[in-house]
């Protein structure tokens, strides 16, 4: 009896040390309402935003940062002089109201918005333009501190460069800009609409120079409050923002919470009201959720097969057609990506303005493929090597499975692929090199421009060793010249059909498979409303609110 | 016992330096570029050559572990690729967070972990025994980021009681001035904000604490069950003490030194070593910090995040060998 008391006492005073010592106490825990309840006022009109993220941002300076975590969060404290529209990658005015190119396009003119203020307080005008401007483009610059790898990436490197697309840019008067070019260039002003190349206060970039990153001010819809490096971001309204009556949020919140799974749980716990970076199976869970919305973002990305087209049997047209058609895109897209792809048919993505989408895709038929094959003088096949990236990509997310399974279609007509990988960096340097037959790979454009993807990918130019972005090794004159005229071109008509056309030839010539446009999804509570997931990865949330 | 704490402080330098060319060797020989990680695969080669230039990445790695080594001494603990902000205040929410966490965590495995063992012990081979034996044994082998999980379901999102994320409320923030959360809303007199900060460390420091306890209880357990068979125990209990005090009070001072080994060693552990648990829970700990670090090879970040926490380390196990006279007055130290 003696023994049994004090096992009892003992229990007890295990179980109440215990709950001491692990914090708060059970009674303050299971009495009160949960802490969502007591943390938000009730009733009325959400007015704050947490965005749940798996990482942090880099810098808060867009100019100086390629990852999407700082353009998401700058793409809202900034504004740029020109914007891209909702849901594709055609452009409209922003801070710029107008603009006009001499008929040579080396000489662009534009007019700004007028009565702009940056946030703290200091006029938005061409003077501000030029300063930015000449602190991105010019090493001599005393604000050029840093690496600004986005300029010289669109703009052909920094001032004094060979190839440096910019050469001026003067005020003209207090609102008119005047930026000359050294040689046309065609995507110019998708490049200007780039987050990286938003204008930041001149004075605010005197004063904290090299540290901007940390105290950024723009004119953009929400002003910066602070920053808890890995834990949050914290934007406040732009109660002076230029377009009136918004941003309708009173505050957004970007909280890094690094595990998927965790952020989903704090979704659903109430803890954040959106987040991106959802694992698959978690989306479906979302979709059957009431009290949640699931959003794809437009793809802007491709995922392809490349032939080797400097080797044999690709350097026959009707070999790659054969493989092109014994690859069944939508299976790879049900098996592989929940469905949270479609099925690519040109080497850009839908979401891109020049998209053809006249042109047919090659059928998934297996005996067309085979007779195909055989008209190409290998009625029994061939044997060839079949590179796999070793990592997962947002365009391949599983690059082996993915790989196997077009193995198995390409043995039904015949064809032997070995498959092959290497570590990243060196699958990277190999496949530029053109040590591959065939090799899986990708791309996420960067500008929203035609030329960024089918130049880069697809060009003559590029398809030299031992960096070469065309890993097809694919050389078309025709198609040169195409796209040549259209980087000189600043005709935006003109450009869409010489895009359309190069589409068309590269169908026919089918130097790739092109596999899928990934559409990354995005969760949130169902009554947000006014979002719009932009192509780009990077989103204003100047129209998001609560209903 | 003053000379031996001067001793040992003095040997931590040794340990220190053997340290740092370890970790300075070991992050230089992993493959892998801070510049193209930070850069991203488009920039260009003239890009990548001046950010390495400026980082002095191409420096002889005797002539960079050098530099770095100069500048420690002189108190610097060096700039970070990434952030490009000083490492010594950047570091410090960070190990504020990851203390807190610990202190928590040890808490609640201390507490529950010496408990189990003992009363364990005291009944040995009956039900209590065997069952806390086998959580202790489940405990061992939980996965941390499994057991995070569950209780964020359970607790977070089914009863919502607790909070499934962060340090504090997203919403209503307090107001930090030493990053330490509980320290700041003590002195502030936010009692609001304390419980609130308590409630968020709830979840996080019994996943932390799981393993910690479990291995706790299984070593007071086994380190009692040999003191309860020592002669002068038998004695007390011939005199009549209650086996309440028995336990608690004649027997656990003797079985108690080899367990404050074990909690010496884990708490450095966590100190490191919670990357699991910081990355369920968002908790802006040094150990998330660290892993970044090392996934863009941010050499100056990895090399001075580990050499504080084995100074940390170092210490802690100062302080556990000092513990060992006050538990037992026969350890003197010379």
């Amino acid at each position: 009896m003696k023994k049994g008391l004090s096992i009892f006492l003992a229990i007890i005073f295990v179980l109440s040390v215990a709950l001491a010592g692990c914090g708060g106490g059970t009674t303050d825990t299971t009495t009160k309402p949960s802490e969502q309840a007591s943390d938000k006022p009730a009733a009325e009109v959400q007015k704050t935003l947490v965005f749940g993220r798996g990482g942090d941002s880099v810098s808060l300076d867009p100019s100086q940062v390629t990852d999407g975590e700082s353009l998401n969060v700058t793409k809202n404290i900034f504004d740029t002089l020109i914007d891209y529209k909702d849901g594709n990658t055609e452009i409209q005015p922003a801070l710029a109201e107008t603009w006009e190119s001499s008929a040579d396009g080396l000489v662009w003119t534009f007019k700004l918005k007028q009565g702009v203020k940056f946030h703290d307080g200091t006029d938005f005008n061409a003077e501000a333009v030029v300063f930015n401007f000449n602190r991105w483009m010019d090493p001599a610059n005393e604000y050029h501190q840093g690496d600004f790898p986005y300029y010289g990436y669109m703009f052909g490197g920094y001032k004094g460069d060979e190839g440096h697309v910019i050469k001026e840019v003067v005020a003209k008067d207090e609102f008119t800009v005047e930026i000359q070019l050294n040689a046309p260039q065609g995507p110019f002003l998708n490049n200007l609409a780039m987050t990286p190349f938003a204008i930041a206060s001149p004075e605010a970039v005197k004063k904290h120079k090299d540290k901007f990153g940390e105290h950024p001010v723009g004119t953009g819809p929400f002003v910066f409050v602070e920053w808890l490096p890995n834990d949050k971001i914290v934007l406040d309204k732009n109660p002076n923002y230029y377009k009136t009556g918004f941003p309708l949020l009173e505050k957004i919140i970007f909280k890094s919470i690094p595990d998927n799974s965790a952020r989903f749980t704090a979704l659903q716990s109430g803890d954040i009201d959106m987040m991106d970076g959802v694992n698959p199976d978690d989306v479906t869970l979302a979709e059957g959720n009431e009290n949640l919305q699931v959003w794809l973002r437009p793809s802007m990305n491709v995922g392809y097969l490349a032939f080797n087209t400097e080797k044999a049997p690709f350097d026959n047209p009707k070999v790659r057609q054969a493989l092109s058609m014994a690859v069944n895109k939508q299976g790879l897209i049900d098996a592989f990506y929940n469905g949270l792809a479609e099925p690519a048919k040109n080497p850009m993505p839908p979401s891109l303005w020049g998209y053809n989408d006249s042109i047919t895709d090659y059928e998934y038929n297996l005996v067309k493929a085979k007779e195909l094959l055989a008209e190409a003088g290998f009625p029994n096949g061939f044997e060839t090597d079949f590179w796999y990236m070793p990592v997962p990509r947002p365009y391949i997310p599983q690059g082996k499975k993915i790989a196997e399974a077009m193995q198995a279609d390409f043995e039904k007509i015949g064809v032997k692929v070995n498959l092959r990988t290497e570590e990243w960096a060196t699958y990277l340097d190999l496949t530029g090199k053109g040590e591959h037959s065939m090799a899986l790979l990708g791309w996420t454009g960067d500008n929203g421009d035609p030329d960024n993807f089918i130049y880069v990918l697809l060009d003559k130019d590029n398809a030299k060793g031992p960096d070469a972005g065309n890993i097809a090794f694919y050389k078309n004159d025709a198609l040169h010249d195409i796209l040549i005229k259209a980087q000189q071109s600043s005709d935006e008509a003109e450009r869409t059909k010489l895009y359309e056309d190069a589409q068309e030839i590269i169908h026919n010539d089918a130097p790739w498979v092109p596999l899928v446009h990934s559409t990354p999804p995005l969760v949130g509570k169902k009554n947000i409303k006014g979002f719009n997931p932009h192509p780009t990865g990077s989103d204003k949330f100047t129209e998001v609110h609560f209903e | 016992m003053f000379a031996y704490t001067v001793r040992r402080l003095i040997m931590l330098i040794p340990v220190l330096i053997g340290m740092s060319i370890l970790v300075f060797s070991i992050i230089h020989l992993i493959p892998g570029d801070p510049a193209k990680t930070l850069l991203g695969e488009k920039a260009s080669p003239e890009v990548l050559e001046k950010m390495r230039e400026d980082l002095g990445l191409n420096d002889p790695l005797l002539v960079q572990y050098k530099n770095y080594m100069v500048n420690l001494l002189q108190g610097d603990l060096g700039t970070s690729i990434k952030t490009k902000r000083s490492i010594s205040e950047e570091i410090k929410p960070y190990l504020a967070a990851t203390v807190e966490l610990t202190f928590f965590a040890m808490l609640f495995a201390v507490i529950v972990g010496v408990n189990a063992g003992i009363i364990a012990a005291w009944k040995q081979n009956s039900w209590f025994d065997y069952i806390a034996m086998l959580i202790a044994l489940i405990g061992v082998s939980m996965p941390v980021f499994w057991l995070g999980l569950m209780e964020q379901y359970i607790f977070a999102q089914k009863l919502q009681w607790l909070p499934s994320i962060g340090r504090d409320s997203i919403l209503n923030p307090i107001n930090s001035i030493t990053n330490f959360y509980i320290i700041d809303t003590v002195i502030q007199g936010d009692f609001d904000g304390l419980k609130q900060i308590l409630k968020h460390l709830i979840l996080p420091s019994i996943a932390l604490g799981t393993i910690p306890m479990a291995i706790i209880a299984r070593m007071t357990r086994s380190s009692m069950l040999e003191v309860m068979k020592a002669d002068y125990i038998r004695t007390a209990r011939a005199k009549g003490v209650a086996q309440f005090f028995l336990v608690y009070k004649h027997a656990l001072k003797n079985a108690f030194i080899p367990v404050l080994t074990v909690v010496g060693l884990q708490t450095g552990l966590l100190l490191g070593g919670a990357v699991l648990t910081e990355t369920i829970f968002a908790w802006p700990g040094v150990g998330k910090y660290l892993y970044d670090a090392i996934s863009v090879r941010d050499y100056p970040v990895i090399q001075s995040g580990i050499l504080m926490i084995a100074t940390i380390f170092v210490i802690i196990n100062l302080i556990v060998d000092l513990l060992y006279s006050a538990i037992d007055p026969r350890i003197r130290y010379q």
